[in-house]
């Protein structure tokens, strides 16, 4: 028996989230007093591989040939299923996000696991297997019981901190020898923003919402981003205004984020917007209505108009990074 | 070419969520059903996909895996202009249950089709049922879609990737696991639709046997926050200075 953890990488390099997630799937090899093997997938250097080590993988295996190059479900579900059945893993964890949402249902029917999606902590029993997972867009949780032998867990971010060790780990290129099946995705062009910091990694957002009037009205909310290290958001219908690009929009029916800081300016805070961002570590809301939705989620709040307070906020920031 | 579209019924997404007194069942007491966010938006794509002469497009069904009191939510989805519902007649107990159940009927499906699925239901959060159906079924799916464009018969995928978009192209038939941009708002019934869809199809099947794979033994509400700390507007520099010392983000 092993936990198998999916360890997805972007241009060959590993994010917090990676770490996070092998430092979950250590504490779970713990529990069942087994063993960590982390699976990356597509080319990665050596150096890069190591790095999974420091945080609790006992075995890493590399699959690097050309064919994964591209996210194809199919071909995805079934490397990653023929590595748990050859290292008998029972355990298979990946993140809560696009990559582990795309594959983990697949590995879940491919292998007979029952599937728990968007956990949020270690089981509470073993046996039987009882897990927590966030239900209702985060305004509940639910525990799942598992009553299949092998499971499949995607881990909600932000939900459990890296823990470093000393360890080494032993690298394994995959042999590949066995096909995984014909790849029948085919990927015509991407487009990519580049040189921005991804709404889905950043620490600190700063988000726009209706009460901000106009598209001609972001400029401070940029600047503010821009002086903080922040991605840029919007509340729901700034995007379907076309204000701002939908790659923009958080809430339930847009992007699901959990940053260390959350500034939400000029949004009401309705639940959908609220089911998007209530994982962050703290909450600031800037509303001319002291009565928005927003002040009961917020930890801080200001009740003013967001054109006169964003200035003094990029002022007092402007004048933290001086002192 | 048809498209079928499965459909979650879910509680409006406004819903105050309460649990029996045990905290062991959702209590639906009170509760309005509505189709599942995604959903919605997907069947909005697939109509908007027939009523388009440049392709081939000339069915849209949706399936929903429930009980009968799901029926009046399919009704709308016929209203809105879906041409036939199929219910198959079970109270899931999870997503495997409900792809399985899905997979029983799809896999006897003989025309040319492709699935929209939403990525997940805003109720238990699976973002499973899609996939699980194109692994039960054989077939391959595409999950994050936010967009999807045929001619003739060939689809053109927009898959969302951290930071962009990729544009693909993928055999048919396959599952597309969709998000927001497939459609930005959902069609709404028009009085003619509502009274047409009295008159359509929806398909009572019985469900095939099988076991859930995981079930819920009870439910908590997250801890309440502490109150929101104010801060004066004239005085917004103390805002920075409570960052940086107190909460120490930034
Ligand atoms: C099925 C469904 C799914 C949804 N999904 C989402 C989602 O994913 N994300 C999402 O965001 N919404 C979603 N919504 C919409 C949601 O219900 C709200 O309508 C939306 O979040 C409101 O956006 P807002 O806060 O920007 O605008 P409003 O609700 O109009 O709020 C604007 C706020 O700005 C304040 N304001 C006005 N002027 C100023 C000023 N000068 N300075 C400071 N503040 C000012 C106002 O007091 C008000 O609180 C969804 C709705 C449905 C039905």
């Amino acid at each position: 028996m092993a936990v198998l953890v999916y360890t997805e990488n972007w241009d060959g390099k590993f994010k917090k989230t990676s770490f996070e997630l092998v430092s979950y799937a250590n504490k779970l090899a713990e529990m069942f007093n087994t063993n960590v093997v982390a699976l990356s997938i597509g080319p990665v250097s050596e150096e890069e591989l190591a790095l999974l080590g420091n945080y609790g993988a006992d075995k890493i295996i590399s699959a690097a040939a050309g064919q994964f190059k591209i996210l194809d479900n199919k071909v995805y579900v079934n490397l990653i299923s023929s590595v748990a059945e050859k290292e008998n893993a029972e355990l298979i964890v990946l993140s809560h996000d696009n990559t582990g949402k795309a594959l983990a249902p697949g590995l879940s029917v491919k292998l007979k696991a029952g599937l728990v999606s968007g956990v949020v902590e270690l089981p509470s029993s073993t046996d039987p297997f009882t897990i927590k997972k966030k239900v209702f867009s985060g305004n509940a949780f639910a525990r799942v019981e598992v009553k299949t032998g092998i499971k499949v867990l995607t881990l909600a971010k932000n939900s459990f901190e890296v823990v470093e060790k000393d360890g080494i780990a032993q690298i394994e290129a995959l042999q590949d020898e066995v096909s995984q099946g014909d790849i029948t995705t085919k990927v015509n062009e991407v487009n990519k923003q580049t040189g921005k910091i991804l709404l889905t990694d950043a620490e600190i957002v700063v988000s726009g919402g209706r009460g901000m009037k106009s598209p001609d009205n972001w400029g401070p909310i940029e600047e503010l981003a821009e002086l903080l290290g922040a991605a840029t958001a919007c509340s729901r219908p700034v995007s379907d205004e076309g204000w701002r690009p939908h790659q923009e929009h958080t809430g339930q029916t847009g992007k699901i984020i959990a940053p260390n800081l959350y500034i939400a300016v000029g949004i009401s805070g309705a639940i959908q917007h609220l089911a998007g961002v209530s994982s962050s570590r703290y909450i600031v809301a800037i509303n001319t209505d002291k009565d928005a939705p927003i002040f009961e989620a917020a930890d801080y709040g200001i009740v003013g108009d967001a054109m006169k307070v964003l200035p003094q906020l990029i002022q007092a920031v402007k004048e933290m990074k001086v002192s | 070419m048809k498209i079928i579209v499965c459909l979650g019924v879910v509680p409006d997404t406004t819903t105050k969520v309460k649990f029996s007194g045990d905290n062991k069942e959702f209590d639906t007491s009170g509760v309005q059903w509505v189709i599942n966010p995604w959903d919605e938006l997907a069947l909005t794509r697939a109509i908007q996909l027939k009523e388009d002469a440049g392709n081939t497009v000339d069915k849209v069904v949706v399936i929903t895996v429930g009980s009968i009191t799901t029926e009046p939510v399919i009704r709308k989805a016929l209203a809105i202009g879906a041409d036939e519902a199929v219910r198959i007649d079970v109270a899931p107990k999870d997503s495997y249950e409900v792809a399985f159940q899905l997979s029983e009927f799809l896999k006897n499906e003989q025309d040319q089709h492709f699935v929209f699925a939403g990525i997940e239901s805003s109720d238990y959060n699976g973002a499973a049922v899609g996939g699980m159906l194109a692994e039960l079924l054989g077939v391959n799916s595409v999950s994050s879609v936010s967009g999807l464009e045929i001619e003739g018969e060939k689809p053109r995928i927009f898959r969302d990737i951290d930071g962009g978009v990729e544009t693909l192209e993928v055999d048919i038939p396959f599952v597309a696991i969709v998000q927001k941009g497939i459609a930005i708002e959902p069609r709404i019934p028009a009085m003619r639709g509502i009274m047409m869809a009295r008159k359509k199809t929806l398909n009572v099947i019985p469900p095939a046997g099988t076991e859930a794979y995981t079930g819920i033994t009870g439910f908590e509400l997250p801890e309440p926050k502490p109150p929101c700390k104010i801060i004066e507007s004239e005085n917004a520099k103390e805002l920075i200075n409570l960052l940086q010392n107190e909460a120490k983000i930034l």
